[in-house]
């Protein structure tokens, strides 16, 4: 063996710190970055029946809500472009919602008031989604229905593609927009996820 | 055109690295306040950084200049420690105790040449642009380092009897 090439790896072990270490300096970083103001994006996975959900805060409030489908790495990263690159895993803004999903989907809870940052929804479909939250907890509506409400009764279509880009699933309740012939129409975590919710609704 | 990765991600990529070398520079007391200054200060500076620049070079010359700061304001506290021995690494004995001996006592010039070229892999240009001098100057400064630590450090020689 050579011993140059031992003495380079030896010296790269004496100087490794333990992974517990690591961890704890990127929690303290997490910590840090959110006292001086700098953490423009928070994060965390959340585990729920739907499958792992990100869910990513601004200091204004909840921004991101994306099912593994969405692919959370390209979300970060659709995020990082957007929004701000200063993005860290960061449990503590994050706890609040945590806890509401976990109760939501424990049947415990019945609507959020996490507060919200809607910067990645704009125009029509924007007030689509505003609207969203009048459609009570267990209850469905059309297309149609939700184009009425946003006072735009012929733009149903538009309605389906506010639903389709709604950064902000579950919490913001595309998933009780259904067709109005009763079939589920579709949702961007998947038909699955969206009858596992309406089953959960309408059971509670 | 490149675009800028989430800062978790530089975390993630980099963080093991740039703490190796903040430990070899400044042993591992140190070391852990080093790190989060480097990682806090680059994270503000994050959105500026040009989207195609070395992240591994920036992070290390912004590693560089806070263990600098550290070793000035130990030095204004302690004892000039020239003709001391460091202080021992407490509770951090796991590692080869020899090596860090030898890596302190290496002079300041050679051991973050050493940490800079060997482990964070820094070209000798990169490494000399941030100890300043030639490249040439800085190679030398790693071989000297090397040629010392081997001299010291008494597992590069007897490897076989070691057991781990």
């Amino acid at each position: 063996m050579n011993s140059h090439d031992d003495l380079i790896r030896d010296l790269a072990r004496s100087t490794d710190a333990t992974p517990g270490k690591l961890t704890e300096l990127r929690a303290r970083l997490a910590a840090a970055a959110e006292r001086d103001g700098i953490l423009d994006i928070a994060y965390r996975v959340v585990d729920s029946p739907v499958g792992a959900l990100l869910v990513a805060a601004t200091e204004l409030g909840l921004v991101r809500v994306a099912y593994a489908s969405e692919n959370h790495d390209a979300v970060l990263q659709h995020l990082a472009e957007r929004i701000s690159p200063r993005i860290l895993a960061g449990p503590a803004r994050l706890d609040p919602v945590a806890r509401e999903l976990d109760e939501y989907f424990d049947g415990r809870r019945q609507s959020f008031d996490v507060p919200l940052d809607w910067r990645l929804s704009a125009g029509f479909r924007s007030t689509v989604l505003h609207h969203l939250p009048e459609i009570g907890y267990g209850h469905t509506a059309s297309y149609a229905a939700v184009a009425r409400l946003a006072g735009n009764p012929k733009a149903f279509r538009a309605v389906g593609s506010a639903c389709a880009t709604n950064p902000l699933p579950v919490i913001v309740p595309c998933h009780r927009v259904v067709r109005a012939d009763g079939g589920l129409g579709g949702y961007l975590g998947g038909v699955e996820a969206k009858r596992t919710l309406l089953t959960l609704e309408a059971a509670a | 055109m490149s675009v800028k990765q989430p800062f978790e991600r530089v975390v993630a990529d980099h963080g093991r690295t740039v703490l190796r070398v903040c430990r070899a520079v400044l042993g591992p007391v140190d070391a852990d306040d080093a790190w989060s200054e480097t990682f806090l200060s680059a994270m503000k500076a994050y959105p500026d950084l040009p989207a195609d620049a070395n992240v591994e070079a920036w992070l290390v010359t912004i590693a560089h200049r806070k263990a600098v700061d550290v070793t000035r304001a130990r030095g204004r506290q302690a004892i000039p420690t020239d003709d001391l021995p460091p202080i021992p690494a407490s509770a951090e004995t796991e590692h080869d105790d020899d090596l860090a001996d030898a890596l302190a006592h290496l002079p300041h010039k050679q051991k973050q040449a050493v940490a800079y070229h060997y482990l964070a892999g820094l070209p000798y240009n990169q490494v000399a642009a941030i100890l300043g001098g030639s490249a040439d100057a800085a190679r030398r400064a790693a071989a000297d380092g090397i040629a010392a630590l081997r001299r010291t450090y008494p597992g590069a020689a007897t490897r076989k009897g070691k057991t781990r």
